[in-house]
């Protein structure tokens, strides 16, 4: 049976209770405003003769400006997405299922044959796709309210029947697209619009930890939380999103990386505010780190009769 | 396996899974529930022998949305359940019905509303004709009355999944699937190994050599939010419902000089036909009609017969359904009568036979 690494090479446990303090609408104001990026190159740019490229858009990625408010972290999460699929040579036989959320629009910004979920169902989805086709690379790529809430089930047993399939969960702590109500990850003291006098633990329960319970389960071959606050967190995320692909490249099993996110419109906050928060409040309840590992080549679980390795039932008929 | 020709003994159930692996059938995602349990059960060990894939899910809701990924990808896939199950399919059959997404999904029926009984009934026909979960969309929807009939159904339901783009529905109940009959098998699947090349999902280097440039991915949506976007598919979906007019199917049995003309569809169309053999003995002038696709409705044959100035009287396993769409077909020319069977009463000929005759003799 395979190994894993337990969650000590997570960050230290969250202390019990409530973390410090609900979203303070006086940091909008006081925020000075963000800065502006240079505007994106509107192909895949060429180097001139005397010059080094150095930065460009991937080719995963579409040349086309995205629907995501100013300050959304979805464009770091696509873009890292897209990257791997680059780098990793995968965009070719890759098909994805999108979920119901601001990122239901995956489809016009990965260049991926990608089919649309019901809301929560992508991991169901995703085992459609991989069981038709094992040969195939499969990622969902889901929110907060999509994953934690009305998908619970189908994220719960991909993971356990160790699915080999990658999921991408953006945690912004609410209900984006319809206008930031309480998402079950919402903290305690958090204001949305159907929580208005903030989260209250005895009334709506405490904030879903997402990565603690797919680690738990018997298919998880790689699980991390990663957050897209700082330089430094979005490098370390993408070296656990990369880990969670290599986790169904290699066959090992089911492939989980969480990223905390910012979701400036509906926190009421400015985009520096939002990554704030994310660094004061988001990470002390959620914990930063891997959760699971399988070590070496150990995998999640061996099939017996009359099951088949993983092939897929389409594959090369 | 039994040869060509030869007559293997099954239940309806298994008679379902043979046909679907026949067809070419390669990912099967159940659920258990009563009456349906022999055709997971079967699945569970003969897809694999096919090289198919096999799993059991979490619910009827993620069975249902594993059909969609499967059938998103080109791959002759099928779920089956029973009413409550249904019930619960319905969000992905509405999806896959918006997204062209070909499958085959059955429904082996069960007495309801709620728990119901797990014993036959048509109390489905509205939820199976009409769409079943929300928007404008129908599926076709095939109604076996024998084993034999169930296997072939299956098989060809198929064809037709791939043929339009479009889930189809296979509507038995408690009788049919539980019933042991003598089936016999068809040699060779019709699946194309490039069935659906145009639109499945494989990524986008898929078929070609390394270093080629990729073609433009492909996505299967329902989302249609730019202006008149929607209306479009709409009315795509429209166009392909009215093409399917011609793929009506229907059995009569001694219509010919029959005064009145039993209307009623699977396991009570069977039993029907015996009340109607039997009242012909005894000289009385009543024929049966058995639509065997519920949708397309056979309107445009029952109007034929209305014409022909005969008389009708629906027999349905619920309390008044199929009634309705029979009423639509004639009522230029005719009316018609009603008998239910309530859902937990199992029906015999014998039964029948009062309330044919009471129809016949009012005129």
């Amino acid at each position: 049976m395979a190994k894993a690494k337990s969650a000590a090479k997570a960050a230290p446990a969250p202390k019990a209770g409530a973390p410090k303090a609900a979203v303070k609408k006086t940091a909008a104001k006081k925020t000075a405003a963000s800065k502006v990026a240079p505007a994106p190159k509107k192909t895949v740019a060429k180097a001139a003769e005397n010059e080094e490229l150095v930065f460009t858009r991937p080719a995963a990625l579409a040349d086309r400006a995205t629907h995501y408010c100013p300050g959304c972290h979805h464009g770091i999460a696509h873009r890292m997405v897209a990257e791997l699929l680059d780098e990793m040579d995968l965009a070719g036989r890759t098909v994805a299922a999108s979920a119901i959320g601001c990122s239901v629009f995956l489809y016009n910004y990965i260049k991926v044959d990608t089919v649309e979920s019901p809301h929560g169902r992508a991991p169901a989805v995703a085992t459609g796709i991989k069981r038709a086709r094992g040969d195939k690379f499969v990622f969902t790529y889901q929110g907060d309210g999509d994953l934690a809430s009305i998908g619970m089930a189908e994220i719960m047993h991909a993971a356990n029947r160790g699915e080999r399939i990658t999921v991408v969960f953006v945690n912004n702590t609410v209900y984006g697209m319809t206008g930031g109500q309480m998402a079950p990850t919402t903290l305690i003291g958090q204001k949305t619009t159907t929580c208005p006098g903030g989260r209250c633990k005895d009334r709506e329960g405490a904030p879903i930890r997402m990565a603690e319970i797919i680690a738990q389960l018997g298919g998880t071959a790689f699980c991390a939380r990663g957050s897209l606050d700082s330089v430094k967190n979005i490098r370390q995320a993408k070296k656990y999103m990369r880990q969670a692909f290599e986790a169904q490249t290699k066959g090992l099993g089911f492939g989980f990386v969480e990223l905390l996110s910012g979701c400036p419109t509906n926190w009421r906050l400015s985009p520096v505010a939002a990554n704030k928060r994310i660094t004061d409040e988001m990470i002390p309840y959620f914990p930063l780190g891997v959760y699971k590992e399988l070590e070496g080549d150990a995998t999640c679980g061996s099939l017996i009769a009359p099951g088949t390795a993983a092939g897929g039932a389409g594959e090369g008929k | 396996m039994a040869g060509k020709n030869e007559l293997t003994f099954v239940k309806g159930n298994e008679a379902i899974a043979m046909g679907a692996l026949d067809a070419g059938c390669l990912c099967f995602f159940g659920y258990p529930i009563t009456p349906q349990n022999d055709i997971p059960e079967y699945m569970s060990k003969a897809i694999y022998e096919v090289g198919g894939e096999f799993v059991q899910a979490e619910s009827e809701v993620a069975a249902a949305n594993m059909l969609l990924g499967a059938g998103a990808c080109g791959v002759r896939a099928m779920t089956s359940s029973s009413s409550p199950g249904m019930s619960l399919k319905q969000e992905a059959i509405s999806y896959m019905a918006g997204s062209d997404i070909p499958a085959v999904i059955v429904n082996v029926s069960r007495g309801g509303p709620g728990l119901g009984d797990i014993g036959p009934s048509q109390g489905d026909y509205f939820q199976s004709t009409r769409g079943g979960g929300h928007g404008d969309y129908r599926l076709l929807v095939l109604a076996p009355s024998s084993a034999q009939e169930a296997y072939d159904m299956t098989h060809k339901a198929f064809d037709l999944a791939f043929a339009y783009r479009s889930p189809v529905l296979i509507l038995g109940d408690a009788i049919v699937g539980q019933m042991k009959e003598p089936i016999r098998r068809r040699q060779g699947t019709t699946a194309a190994s490039n069935e659906g090349a145009q639109w499945r999902l494989e990524g986008t280097a898929a078929g070609l050599k390394p270093g080629k440039k990729p073609r433009e991915h492909r996505i299967l949506k329902s989302l249609f939010l730019s202006d008149g976007e929607l209306a479009g598919q709409n009315q795509k979906l429209q166009a392909k419902y009215e093409a399917w007019k011609d793929l009506v199917e229907f059995e009569t049995f001694e219509v010919k000089d029959a005064e009145l003309v039993v209307v009623a569809f699977g396991s009570i169309g069977r039993i029907a036909k015996n009340a109607v053999r039997a009242l012909r003995k005894k000289g009385k002038k009543v024929g049966l009609f058995r639509p065997k696709t519920l949708y397309p409705f056979p309107e445009k044959a029952l109007a034929k017969l209305a014409k022909e100035g005969k008389r009708f009287l629906t027999i349905e396993h619920n309390l008044g359904q199929m009634v309705e769409d029979v009423r639509l077909s004639v009522r230029k020319h005719a009316d018609s009568e009603l008998f239910c069977v309530y859902p937990g009463n199992m029906p015999s000929p014998d039964d029948f036979e009062a309330p044919i005759l009471r129809a016949l003799g009012r005129k």
